[in-house]
């Protein structure tokens, strides 16, 4: 087991806790900068769907693993990125604006929407979110002037500085992109959390009611999650749109948003690790299915609602035996090796918790 | 002496119940200020008032000459008043160290950008903040939990790190509420040693609910006693606990 000897405060600020966790994530992300030259197109293609469905996860991450508030309307989030995107594109703003400007877009639109939302608490709000998910579909094709309505829009070529980057034609390109905003949110992220105002998240999550008492303005911080959630949303909605190169009404459904809440269950929630492990079983759960088909010989039989039935099943098997996700069980695992011989199989029996105060809202 | 909280006539109804009536009191600086009361009598009632949790029907809440009544509970905060739970209430995914350190949010002074980005300003703050929190660490003898889930921890560790929550806000009045129910004696005595210190070292003001009177009576200046809302004695604590009044409220009519 590595024991960290904190010889000063830096050693609880930085990035990193020591040099090997560096290392372990420096290699990490120069395999995934290498990738295009070890994959074929098919699989670097489905890496990134991967990635941008970890943005999408970080983006709701931070509001219901950190701030405690679930949220089951992100797709509306994720289809206003896309199409803010793609139309401040048309209207011949280079990419390195538009993008960011959607972000930025969808983080304000974000923190309005949650003004009234965060009066209400846990099943209440999911409920008014999913009112969110649903106008949004009817709202895109009510704007049919702007949005193309049914008949849906197409993504334009990206240019950064002369270079083409296209997800078909040119997938490396593409791929990296990707990558680079995944590594920029999960930087930002990780900022946040190791600030105040990520502590703050993290208090109104466990008790709105000490919170307070220290403080922290509870409304305040509730719209800034929102705020920053929506913003990394859009920003993975915008590239979710490039990736599909056609979307319409219907690419950002309400199965998207409950999609992605699920996402972040079961890869774990409040941990960044969370949202990439969920986004890999979320990305190639599909994939999977279909190649375990063929494999029992019944690849041209189409059985109507296999892949969500098999993703609710893991959602089940997940919430009854590892309501940590799989970062809970990674973290376990690793705990168990690095203690070997000494790991005991009660460790993480959950407590017992103690009475709190009644809530006084 | 000059005095640090003042409630003058304050007055809390639920319903047709009256949990707060007619309170009036006031609360020196640097000294320790004690509510006792049989259950129900309304004392963490009046800390909730304090903290801005509830509206008083009626009456006025002073702290410093600054009007509590037209602040918000975060915004008590700033001024410099700091409370624990009768019921423990950390933030039970989190490290002790967090915990602390959500104590000290009243003093962040980044904003969200700067935050996201880290800039350097936002490490030095941060270094700050640990330098405040290091010290109620040490005080609190916290070291070996620093890193610990509060999810895991033993009830009576757990108290103390709220008060340390409480202390690393770096408040002028400190609201304890029951700070020695549940704990051993021990632990009690601690506390005691604890509460003396943070008014004689520290500087700061307490004013607690307890249920104890070995610790009421050991470390208060003056024991204010509630009963039904309104008050029934004041004074030392000798005085409070030879009052008809008091006894007749915990012991029945006669028993004095």
């Amino acid at each position: 087991m590595r024991i960290h000897f904190k010889t000063s405060y830096e050693h609880d600020i930085r990035l990193f806790p020591d040099w090997w966790s560096f290392l372990v994530y420096g290699v990490l992300v120069a395999i995934a900068v290498v990738l295009p030259w070890l994959m074929d197109d098919f699989f670097l293609g489905e890496v990134t769907n991967v990635l941008i469905w970890a943005i999408a996860g970080l983006g709701l991450m931070m509001l219901t693993g950190q701030t405690g508030q679930a949220s089951l309307g992100h797709a509306a989030f994720l289809a206003l990125g896309c199409y803010s995107c793609i139309i401040f594109m048309e209207q011949g703003w280079p990419f390195l604006i538009a993008f960011p400007a959607a972000g930025i877009l969808t983080g304000v639109v974000g923190t309005i929407i949650a003004i009234p939302a965060i009066r209400l608490h846990g099943i209440y709000l999911a409920i008014a979110t999913i009112a969110l998910s649903i106008l949004a579909d009817d709202i895109i094709v009510l704007m049919e002037p702007i949005t193309n309505g049914v008949s849906g829009k197409f993504a334009p070529v990206i240019t950064i500085f002369g270079i083409e980057i296209e997800r078909w034609t040119t997938p490396d390109r593409f791929y990296w992109l990707v990558l680079a905003i995944t590594i920029l949110c999960t930087l930002a992220y990780r900022n946040i959390l190791r600030s105040p105002l990520g502590r703050a998240f993290a208090a109104v999550r466990d008790s709105e009611v000490s919170a307070s008492a220290m403080g922290v303005h509870i409304a305040r911080t509730k719209a800034a999650a929102f705020g920053i959630s929506c913003a990394i949303t859009g920003l993975a909605g915008a590239l979710m749109g490039f990736y599909a190169g056609a979307f319409n009404n219907e690419t950002f459904s309400i199965v998207i948003s409950i999609t992605l809440l699920m996402m972040i269950v079961i890869g774990g929630l409040g941990s960044i690790h969370g949202a990439f492990f969920g986004a890999v079983v979320v990305a190639f759960l599909p994939q999977f299915l279909s190649m375990s088909k063929d494999f029992v010989g019944g690849g041209s039989v189409a059985i109507p609602g296999l892949e969500t039935g098999v993703f609710g099943m893991i959602l089940i098997l997940f919430i009854l035996f590892e309501p940590m996700g799989i970062y809970g069980r990674w973290m376990k695992i690793r705990i168990w090796f690095e203690l070997f011989p000494f790991a005991r199989k009660d460790m993480f029996k959950r407590q017992k918790s103690y009475l709190k105060t009644e809530r006084l809202r | 002496m000059s005095t640090l909280l003042e409630i003058n006539n304050a007055t809390l109804k639920f319903g047709g119940v009256v949990a707060v009536n007619d309170l009036t009191f006031s609360v020196d600086e640097g000294e320790v200020y004690a509510i006792v009361g049989p259950n129900g009598a309304g004392k963490s009632t009046v800390f909730n008032l304090i903290s801005r949790f509830y509206d008083p029907y009626a009456g006025s809440l002073t702290f410093d000459g600054h009007n509590l009544l037209e602040r918000n509970a975060d915004s008590v905060a700033d001024l410099g008043i700091a409370r624990t739970f009768q019921n423990i209430e950390l933030f039970d995914h989190a490290t002790v160290l967090q915990n602390l350190l959500v104590g000290r949010h009243r003093h962040r002074s980044t904003n969200l950008m700067q935050e996201m980005l880290f800039t350097p300003k936002v490490r030095r703050e941060e270094k700050r903040h640990r330098e405040a929190v290091e010290e109620v660490i040490d005080f609190l003898d916290l070291q070996p939990y620093r890193d610990k889930m509060i999810a895991g921890l033993p009830y009576g560790v757990r108290k103390v790190v709220e008060l340390g929550r409480a202390l690393a806000s770096g408040p002028r009045l400190l609201l304890l509420d029951e700070p020695a129910s549940g704990l051993s004696v021990e632990e009690t005595q601690d506390m005691r040693w604890w509460i003396d210190d943070i008014r004689k070292q520290m500087g700061i003001t307490v004013l607690m609910v307890e249920h104890d009177m070995g610790l009421v009576s050991g470390v208060s200046d003056r024991v204010l006693a509630l009963a039904d809302g309104a008050k029934l004695a004041e004074g030392t604590p000798q005085q409070v606990q030879s009052d008809p009044a008091v006894i007749e409220a915990y012991l029945g009519a006669g028993a004095a």
